[in-house]
């Protein structure tokens, strides 16, 4: 606890660090992701290759990534937004195919009537189907937030400053309160985000209500790759 | 691109093939220690997820738990436990199989509940035990999805091993942490391109299986023609219908 109160400066700056890598990367994923699931769900011929690639994405190893994508972005290793890019290409893998299920899950008959009352195609879309589909959708992006901000400490061992700095200091000035002190806040800010995805949902969804069973699926469906 | 020629340069660089520390060393190292942790981890893991599956007891606590683990930062696990077991295997691979249970357990349960309870209802009919209501009837229906938490599960130990280079002198990870020490970016790239074929090779590997397991009364009755597809769940996703009262 003592190393903790001398150095809640740094801890402080570290949490604020980890913030701004964690939360562009989410929100961005979750914005370039609805697009592209909506593609999958629309249109059968992409469906195939569009999650095959998230698949392959989620494949690769982070660390590797991290360090391979300098060679197409022409940024250096320890520059934060190589590690914001690898963030959100994981976050696009795995929202993409939640979004892709939740706009297949928006019943045919509730889309059919909506164009029978003459909604256009785009007004159907942001008036019917993306809120039909909102609860899944946001069930993807919590997932996609507790990993975020599980994975954003990586970038510590090539040098990208995060809350995973206290674990790589921690292991070589060998102070494992640091490096319990990192874990217990990475969990913290995950959890905390969680919760503020909730409120927002809650905000933009009143008549939604938290499943157990959506986030259940949605868990597992992240878990394991596609069986069909 | 030209750092990309140099890592592809320093992959073929007969230099690294022979010798300690060597490439095919390397993955070899890779491999076992990915496939020691992947052991273990399925015998605590696999049977309890079964137990979930079959039973539907204790369901939450396992969503609750592959859920939690989740959050958990893989980092500062390892280094946690490099820093009180001390440089060595056995921290990361105790990191390693924690980190591999979630995959395992969720593969396990939701593979065998998936499975349709009137096919499950049908086969107690018929006079089977409970252990042939596993064995011959859920284990090879949900096998495909049991089959998957394991392969999300090797792809994370596989991801994770190099990460443990950073605490054991194992794996190819090693490429990527002297790479880093010494500033040879080629060496680094090297073996990150080294981990990512690994990866998708491994990955491939399991989709085959994937397709493999899937039992051939059940591949027989898939339709390929997607607008005509029934509105009932094929065997393998079932789900309890709820015929008649649809909100």
């Amino acid at each position: 606890m003592n190393w903790l109160w001398s150095n809640l400066d740094l801890v402080g700056e570290l949490t604020l660090t980890h913030l701004a890598l964690s939360v562009p990367a989410i929100i961005l994923s979750f914005v370039i992701s609805v697009p592209i699931g909506w593609v999958a769900h629309r249109y059968q011929w992409s469906r195939g290759v569009l999650l095959a690639l998230c698949g392959l994405l989620y494949a690769i190893p982070s660390l590797a990534l991290l360090i391979a994508l300098p060679v197409v972005t022409g940024l250096r290793t320890t520059n934060p937004i190589n590690l914001v890019i690898a963030l959100t290409l994981y976050g696009i893998a795995v929202i993409v195919r939640t979004a892709a299920d939740a706009f297949d899950a928006v019943e045919p008959d509730v889309r059919q009537s909506a164009t029978a009352i003459g909604y256009s195609p785009a007004g159907r879309f942001w008036g019917v189907e993306l809120p039909l589909a909102g609860p899944v959708l946001l069930s993807g992006l919590r997932v996609v937030i507790v990993s975020t901000v599980s994975l954003a400490t990586i970038g510590a061992v090539i040098g990208v400053q995060s809350l995973g700095s206290l674990f790589t200091d921690g292991l070589q000035r060998n102070i494992q309160a640091e490096i319990v002190t990192g874990i217990v806040l990475t969990m913290a800010l995950a959890i905390g985000l969680d919760w503020a995805s909730v409120a927002i949902g809650r905000l933009l969804m009143p008549w939604w209500r938290p499943s157990a069973a959506v986030r259940r699926r949605t868990l597992e469906r992240v878990e394991r790759v596609d069986a069909a | 691109m030209n750092l990309l020629l140099e890592a592809i340069a320093w992959i073929f660089d007969p230099a690294n093939w022979t010798g300690a520390g060597s490439i095919p060393e390397r993955i070899m190292q890779h491999l076992a220690i990915s496939a020691t942790v992947l052991v273990i981890a399925s015998l605590i893991a696999l049977p309890i997820g079964m137990f979930v599956g079959h039973t539907g007891r204790g369901k939450d606590g396992a969503v609750t738990v592959s859920g939690g683990l989740r959050a958990l930062p893989t980092l500062g696990l390892l280094t946690l436990l490099g820093l009180s077991i001390g440089i060595g295997l056995q921290a990361p691979i105790i990191a390693l199989v924690v980190l591999a249970l979630p995959p395992l357990l969720a593969g396990a349960y939701a593979g065998l509940e998936s499975v349709d309870r009137r096919t499950v209802d049908a086969a107690r009919a018929m006079g089977m035990r409970e252990r042939q209501v596993i064995g011959k009837v859920e284990l090879p229906l949900g096998m495909p999805i049991i089959v998957g938490g394991i392969r999300s599960a090797t792809l994370q130990i596989v991801a994770t091993a190099t990460l443990a280079a950073y605490i054991a002198d194992d794996g190819l990870g090693r490429f990527i942490f002297a790479g880093l020490k010494t500033r040879d970016y080629a060496e680094m790239l090297g073996g990150s391109i080294l981990v990512i074929l690994l990866a998708l090779a491994i990955d491939g590997l399991f989709a085959i299986i994937q397709r493999l397991v899937v039992p051939a009364g059940v591949r027989a009755t898939r339709t390929r023609e997607l607008r005509s597809r029934p509105t009932r769940p094929r065997a393998v996703v079932g789900q309890p219908i709820t015929e008649g009262n649809r909100e």
